[in-house]
């Protein structure tokens, strides 16, 4: 790929990858990676999700896919034992992510085939449309469904019935039961299997660590109206990802409203942020059919969420009025207006059509002023939690390689306060236990870097790592299970140095397209305006300008970049990429 | 002396749909993760989040001995599963054709027909089922449970009417 490419140019290359344990009977093994130059951003792109299309692709006979050119008209790709064939999608044109589902395994007559599929906001090119697989799992992040509709590429179906190998097969499923055993001794794990990611709004919330009305308050007045207990009225059960023994998310039914009945799954933690939090509406039906509508659509319900947040805060101030809203009163907790805007987006009309160009464009196109308020990183917008309080999650918002993000590095853990000792025997160096400070919160942040970069490699469950709980499996049991999987002898830090290989790898990528050490920062709110409400440990918080550069120093440090992030020549030869970036393609 | 005869009950409701059942079946029996070689297989309707695992029920009268043309299906005097006697079996399907319940399978790699048999008394897809909805529990207490669920929602609709 040539630096500075149109990501939805024909020269942009979709990368979709299984993890080497990809298919193990533990740990969520069914995680799906999906890589392209961002058109969010611009930046790298890429974004992993759940269910069942990546082992299916092995079982079909392959690992990775690198889709590169544009199809002349819509078509989909068939994988099947060991052949892969491009076909029509005319039919296919304009139905939505279940819709398209059915009608590929009708077209096959097997309904056991998986599928990536874009809906409606792929194919409109909405830059933050995601990638979906089965009912809600999603590839929600940087735009990777834009990616696939700029290709004219509506689904990608696979179905398999070949082995995938074990060097010890014996071994690896006792391993995996001893896994699985792990991982179900967590109290995450426990609460996670019973409400889903919603529970851990029920400590962010309390605390005060949760974006209310964009950014104006960081904790809801009703904030009891959208907890997980709701959730007990509409769920009819809980449903897994492959080889996963937590299953985190509801399958549930809406019965009543203007939008039942329809059944749905989820709903994440994120669209919790998204259709009440942020905007302001204290409704669980509110989150029930926002998070319906962005599922049909295939619309990163994160990136919806935020940028409705941000025109609403726009409608308040005056930078945008009635006429650019054609009418629609963008009052904080007007539900409908809500719902309305995501359909908008995701058909690009009116207002929807700017925002569904992300942030940065949406600024240029509203006015300078309207920066401000613009809850960003790179580009991309944040997770609706409010990082004023918890330095080491600011830090990870500002260096994560895909913009504002917190699957790349949050080190959630920091707000359990574990002893300093236990810190350091994990981290490797001095931390402090208080989520509020900024020792040694740099080390976490690049330590969880590597972490996630290995665990999505090896298409294992973030919510089975050290992500919510440290006595879950860590590089420790990566290694035996690549033992007993593939015969590779990878110790930690073999495999800390493959973590920190990809991330340099990215930030090498980020640094062609033009980024640097001033893209790796917060928005200015964060420095300006103190958190006003919360627990007396997240109230009157913001972020320390001078403590925020000096994290970020110690942090390239960490990963043997110099003061500007441009990795040292030392690290690149270390890493072997001293020829990069020869093969970023 | 009767023995008590296990079998393997599948209670649908409490399947959370991961086919960690599958992939054990099929590492367990055939040393490779392979769905499509595995004994037990979960039926989805995804579109309204029904998961309903079907595998072999052993049956007392087995149609899979009854259509065979050679007795390759054998009962396990140990486990009352039925195994096919490979020796004798001339791999027609006829016990395919037969099974009301999609009960047996075709391994298209090993070229044979094949079945649940239990494990040999310890299952291993029941070993994996952390949401339990597979069990290997004897046969006369094995809907005792479900009894209980069904008289749970029964007085609950007495209740109700009476009220």
């Amino acid at each position: 790929m040539q630096p500075n490419i149109d990501p939805m140019g024909p020269e942009n290359v979709l990368l979709i990858g299984a993890g080497l344990l990809g298919g193990i009977p533990a740990l969520g093994s069914g995680r799906c990676d999906i890589a392209a130059k961002s058109p969010l951003t611009g930046a790298v792109g890429g974004s992993n999700l759940g269910g069942f299309f990546a082992p299916e692709m092995r079982f079909a006979g392959f690992d990775h896919l690198a889709i590169k050119g544009k199809a002349k008209k819509p078509s989909y790709l068939w994988i099947h034992d060991g052949e892969i064939e491009i076909r029509d999608a005319s039919h296919l044109v304009r139905k939505d992510v279940p819709e398209t589902q059915t009608a590929i395994r009708a077209d096959h007559g097997d309904e056991e085939i998986k599928c990536l599929v874009i809906g409606i906001a792929g194919e409109n090119l909405v830059r933050f449309a995601n990638v979906m697989t089965g009912i809600k799992n999603s590839a929600g992040r940087t735009g990777m469904g834009c990616v696939m509709g700029s290709k004219n590429l509506k689904a990608i179906a696979a179905r398999g019935t070949m082995d995938i190998e074990y060097s010890q097969p014996e071994e690896l499923l006792d391993y995996c039961k001893e896994m699985n055993e792990m991982i179900l001794k967590t109290k995450w794990a426990g609460a996670e299997s019973r409400w889903g990611t919603m529970i851990i709004y029920s400590n962010t919330g309390t605390t005060g660590l949760v974006r209310v009305r964009n950014f104006q308050l960081n904790k809801m007045k009703e904030a009891s109206a959208i907890e997980c207990e709701n959730m007990d009225k509409y769920a009819i059960g809980m449903a897994a990802c492959y080889g996963c023994m937590v299953h985190c998310r509801h399958r549930y039914v809406m019965k009543e409203g203007p939008y039942a009945p329809f059944y749905d799954e989820g709903p994440e933690y994120t669209s919790q942020g998204a259709f009440a939090l942020e905007p302001d509406v204290p409704s669980f039906e509110n989150i029930l059919v926002g998070n319906h509508l962005v599922n049909k659509y295939g619309l990163d319900t994160l990136e919806a969420g935020s940028m409705i947040a941000w025109a609403m805060e726009l409608y308040e101030k005056g930078l945008i009025d009635k006429k650019m809203t054609e009418g629609l009163d963008l009052t904080w907790g007007n539900a409908e207006a809500v719902l309305e805007m995501v359909k908008r987006i995701a058909h690009r009309e009116g207002l929807g059509n700017i925002l569904a160009d992300g942030i940065k464009p949406a600024i240029q196109k509203i006015g300078k002023e309207s920066e401000y308020y613009a809850i960003h990183v790179k580009g991309m917008s944040n997770l609706h939690s409010d990082e004023r309080p918890t330095p080491s999650f600011a830090l990870g918002i500002a260096t994560a390689s895909r913009g504002a993000d917190h699957l790349r590095s949050r080190p959630a853990t920091d707000l359990y306060g574990l002893p300093e000792d236990v810190l350091k025997a994990i981290y490797g160096g001095e931390i402090s236990s208080d989520y509020t400070s900024y020792e040694g919160k740099s080390r976490m942040v690049w330590w969880h870097e590597i972490e996630y970069a290995v665990v999505d490699s090896l298409g294992l469950c973030k919510f089975q790592t050290t992500f919510l709980a440290f006595n879950a499996p860590r590089f420790e049991e990566w290694s035996k299970l690549l033992k007993f999987a593939a015969n590779m002898e990878l110790s930690k830090a073999d495999l800390m140095e493959v973590g920190e290989r990809i991330y340099t790898l990215e930030r090498m990528f980020n640094l062609r397209e033009g980024f640097s050490r001033k893209d790796d920062t917060l928005p200015e709110r964060y420095f300006k305006e103190p958190t006003p409400v919360g627990l007396p440990i997240s109230k009157g918080k913001k972020i320390d300008r001078e403590r925020f550069e000096k994290m970020l120093d110690e942090y390239y440090e960490l990963h043997n970049w110099d003061r500007n992030g441009v990795p040292k020549k030392e690290q690149l030869d270390k890493l072997g990429l001293s020829s990069e970036p020869s093969h970023i393609l | 002396m009767l023995t008590m005869e296990k079998i393997l009950f599948v209670d649908p409701e409490k399947c959370t749909g991961c086919r960690i059942c599958e992939t054990v079946c099929s590492i367990g029996h055939e040393k490779v993760a392979n769905p499509s070689r595995a004994r037990i297989h979960i039926v989805k309707w995804e579109t309204i989040g029904l998961y309903v695992p079907m595998v072999c029920q052993q049956c007392e009268s087995p149609l899979c001995e009854a259509v065979c043309p050679v007795d390759a299906p054998k009962r396990d005097p140990k486990t009352g599963a039925m195994l096919v006697d490979y020796d004798v079996c001339v791999g027609c399907r006829m016990c395919m054709i037969a099974c009301p319940l999609g009960g047996v399978g075709f391994d298209k790699k090993a070229k044979k027909v094949i079945k649940c048999d239990l494990c040999d008394g310890d299952p291993k897809c029941v070993e994996f089922c952390e949401p339990k909805a597979l069990q290997y529990v004897e046969a006369t207490t094995a809907t005792l449970v479900r009894k209980r669920g069904a008289a749970q929602r029964l007085s609950e609709l007495m209740k109700k009417l009476g009220a």
